[in-house]
């Protein structure tokens, strides 16, 4: 039986014992009139026998999952292996997928040898043993488990209390779940970029200023010898995040007070929406954009004023950018203000002091907290982005803090380093990790400085 | 209402240079030295009329209270006399209010210095989040009030020692002034309202939200103040109207029932429903 039709089966059982356990619990009391004499709601009692149906056997059927197959496999290499002489790690693991192959028809059975080929068929046959296994076991386990909580059901079980855990047990399931896919996401990672750090040392990539990752495949090849000095990466990063950030923190905050504090009613219902239709733009068309208007546009800027402007810069990268994040700092900014309460501005006006010096003094302060939160949002928002830069600040890593010339930042050169085909074990593709380590760590004291500051504030405030 | 509602032409030398006044008013509401005057003062929001043709006079360096139960206009009254209720979108207002015998509504009237010299504590301590030096130093700083930094600290500290503050918070003038207890909060806004220098203090029910040992504190501290300062305090409490003012004006559905000396109006009041009121029948 297919696992998927098993599950079918167990959820279609549990959802039936559900209505089963409601009546039953009604029939107990004789009806609905004596509902109240039951210490929980009928449907309580409904999903109480619904879930001991369904989550011993369904714990059975995930558990064979992730355990099982692996066993049978491992079982039958190393039944296989015990005929021939003792294999290295690497003997067992090509044995294992001449096995595998066979097995799912990859390599036609006359090709195998006899030993493969009886292993293969020794797989197959516990495969299929262990599945129809599985399927009874489960289903054994659901009705006895079903019928057993069936035959428990009186009006004084406490069921409510007993979902109640299920729930919270669920619940919490979840929430672990979230976190142990991040440290799976971060751990990942970190091997990774452990690796290359074997093969480059920690200084050389983190202070090192030349930056050409390719490496000679052959050794006859010339002039790459690879360098891994991410220096001109994390300055080309700065640059561009720097250009964004004065292109979105003055407009998304003057925009941002605008609304909150001067526009009337019509104009913020019109205006508000259309401003965050800029996060709604794709960064692909965004990066068209810088690429296609907004550089060449700065070149023959630069012609006239008499500044050599790269047709690809950073400042084209980063002026578009900066567009694409005003709506982060004003959307936050605009909220942070209008939180802030009005008996602070009515204190103020009170005093003597103008519309102006009340935002500038009184609301703007206390409202910094999240207004530096959105900011530092779109700061980590900022470094993380990759299109716009790709298509509009050039692709070579360049030692210059010059706005105006090509650059190349940290997710760009991720992006570079992993397409086309590449080798799992040539610093150039573990380089990847690397810089995807320092990026995550970046983002992350970015986020953590923001909570930190937003907490301070807000308990000055309580 | 009708019943008890007598017609009071004020005797002229207690008027307003100009026409005596007719109100449905019971008792005086002239002074002998006016500093604020609301004569025939309506406001309304939007088409609701909060208030109805008050008039008032209130008496230089002496407290007035103004008590009514909830909704009756006190609150607005008090906003009009330092225009706050300009901050109110759909506010109107008619009539006129005047200090010192100027109009504050005329067009001439700069709103800004009309609030440095009638200023208002609020029922809520509404610190900013800035240091307590800060707080109070923000007034004279917006009016330019201080040339060099030790002007404003002299300021700081007088108008810190004038609301009885100085002495527990003269080590910690950099915390933050929303680190406070609510008492010391609300002093610390009396401070920061004194330090302008103005003639009149606007408190709308400054106690609310306070404890009774801090209300107490605020209490005495308003009965000092009435030296250098005229005051005009909100109050839903009876009592604190009965213990800090010279002067009570009773609010009824936006109007004006009554208003005469405190003791007068809480012994013998000239109105039915104000009354009612003191006594406890309604409120």
């Amino acid at each position: 039986m297919l696992t998927s039709t098993l599950l079918l089966i167990l959820i279609g059982c549990s959802v039936a014992m559900y209505f089963v356990g409601r009546s039953r619990s009604i029939a107990l009391v004789g009806g609905r009139s004596g509902i109240s004499k039951l210490n929980s709601l009928p449907g309580h009692y409904g999903l109480w026998v619904a879930a001991w149906c369904l989550l011993p056997a369904l714990a059975i059927v995930l558990a064979w999952n992730a355990l099982g197959h692996r066993l049978i496999v491992s079982a039958v290499v190393s039944q296989a292996s015990s005929v021939t002489a003792p294999m290295s790690p690497g003997q067992r693991s090509l044995l294992l997928s001449d096995i595998q192959n066979v097995e799912d028809g990859t390599v036609p059975l006359a090709l195998a040898s006899p030993s493969v080929k009886a292993a293969a068929f020794e797989l197959r046959r516990l495969e299929q043993l262990s599945h129809s296994a599985v399927a009874v076991l489960a289903l054994c386990v659901m009705l006895l488990a079903g019928g057993l909580t069936w035959h428990r059901l009186s009006p004084t079980v406490r069921a409510r209390h007993a979902v109640e855990k299920v729930f919270r047990v669920g619940l919490a399931a979840c929430s672990t779940l979230a976190i142990f896919i991040t440290i799976g996401i971060v751990a990942s990672v970190l091997f990774e970029a452990l690796r290359f750090f074997h093969l480059v040392p920690v200084t050389d990539f983190l202070f090192g200023t030349q930056w050409s990752p390719q490496m000679a495949i052959r050794a006859d090849q010339v002039g790459s010898s690879g360098a891994f000095g991410a220096v001109p990466l994390f300055l080309g990063t700065l640059v561009i995040s720097v250009v964004a950030m004065g292109v979105s923190i003055p407009i998304g905050l003057f925009a941002a007070i605008y609304l909150a504090e001067y526009a009337n009613r019509r104009v913020r219902a019109i205006a508000k929406p259309l401003l965050e239709l800029l996060a709604g733009i794709p960064t692909v068309v965004y990066g068209f954009f810088a690429a296609l208007t907004v550089g060449p546009l700065l070149v023959n800027f630069g012609r006239v004023i008499g500044v050599a402007v790269a047709p690809e810069s950073g400042l084209a990268a980063g002026l578009v950018m900066g567009v694409m994040i005003i709506p982060f700092v004003s959307s936050l900014a605009d909220d942070m203000i209008t939180a802030v309460p009005k008996a602070l501005r009515d204190g103020s006006l009170a005093l003597g002091a103008t519309r102006s010096e009340t935002i500038r003094k009184v609301v703007l302060r206390a409202a910094l907290p999240g207004i530096a939160g959105g900011v530092l949002l779109a700061v980590s928002r900022a470094i993380g982005e990759t299109m716009i830069v790709v298509m509009a600040a050039g692709l070579t890593g360049t030692m210059t803090a010059n706005p105006f010339r090509s650059v190349t930042t940290v997710t760009v050169q991720i992006v570079q380093l992993l397409v086309g085909d590449s080798e799992f074990d040539s610093p150039k593709t573990l380089a990847a990790f690397a810089l995807g380590l320092v990026l995550f760590a970046a983002t992350l004291a970015l986020n953590f400085i923001a909570l930190v500051i937003v907490r301070k504030y807000r308990e000055q405030y309580q | 209402m009708t019943t008890n509602s007598i017609q009071v032409t004020a005797a002229p030398d207690h008027s307003l240079p100009g026409e005596p006044v007719e109100t449905r008013t019971v008792g005086q509401i002239s002074v002998q030295q006016p500093v604020l005057s609301a004569r025939a003062v309506n406001i309304f929001y939007g088409a609701k009329q909060a208030i109805k043709d008050i008039n008032l006079d209130i008496g230089l360096h002496s407290v007035t209270a103004l008590i009514g139960p909830s909704g009756c206009g006190k609150s607005t009254f008090l906003r009009s006399m330092n225009r706050m209720n300009d901050t109110i979108p759909g506010a109107r207002m008619t009539g006129r209010i005047t200090l010192d015998g100027e109009d504050i509504y005329s067009g001439d009237q700069d709103v800004v210095q009309l609030r440095a010299r009638v200023g208002m504590v609020f029922q809520q301590p509404n610190p900013f989040p800035k240091s307590i030096y800060e707080n109070v130093a923000y007034g004279p700083r917006i009016h330019g009030l201080a040339v060099t930094r030790a002007d404003l600290d002299v300021i700081v500290q007088s108008s810190l020692q004038k609301a009885g503050l100085w002495s527990e918070v003269k080590d910690r003038l950099s915390h933050p002034g929303t680190g406070l207890s609510g008492g010391q909060q609300q002093r610390l806004c009396i401070a920061r309202a004194m330090a302008v220098d103005p003639e009149v203090i606007l408190m709308d029910e400054p106690c609310s939200a306070l404890d009774p040992v801090a209300t107490a504190r605020i209490e005495d501290l308003i009965d000092e103040l009435r030296d250098k300062y005229t005051i005009v305090i909100v109050t839903h409490n009876m009592q604190q109207a009965a213990r800090v003012s010279q002067r009570t004006a009773y609010f009824h559905m936006g109007e004006l029932i009554e208003v005469g000396a405190t003791n007068q109006i809480f012994t013998n009041p000239g109105h039915r429903l104000t009354e009612d009121y003191i006594t406890g029948r309604f409120g």
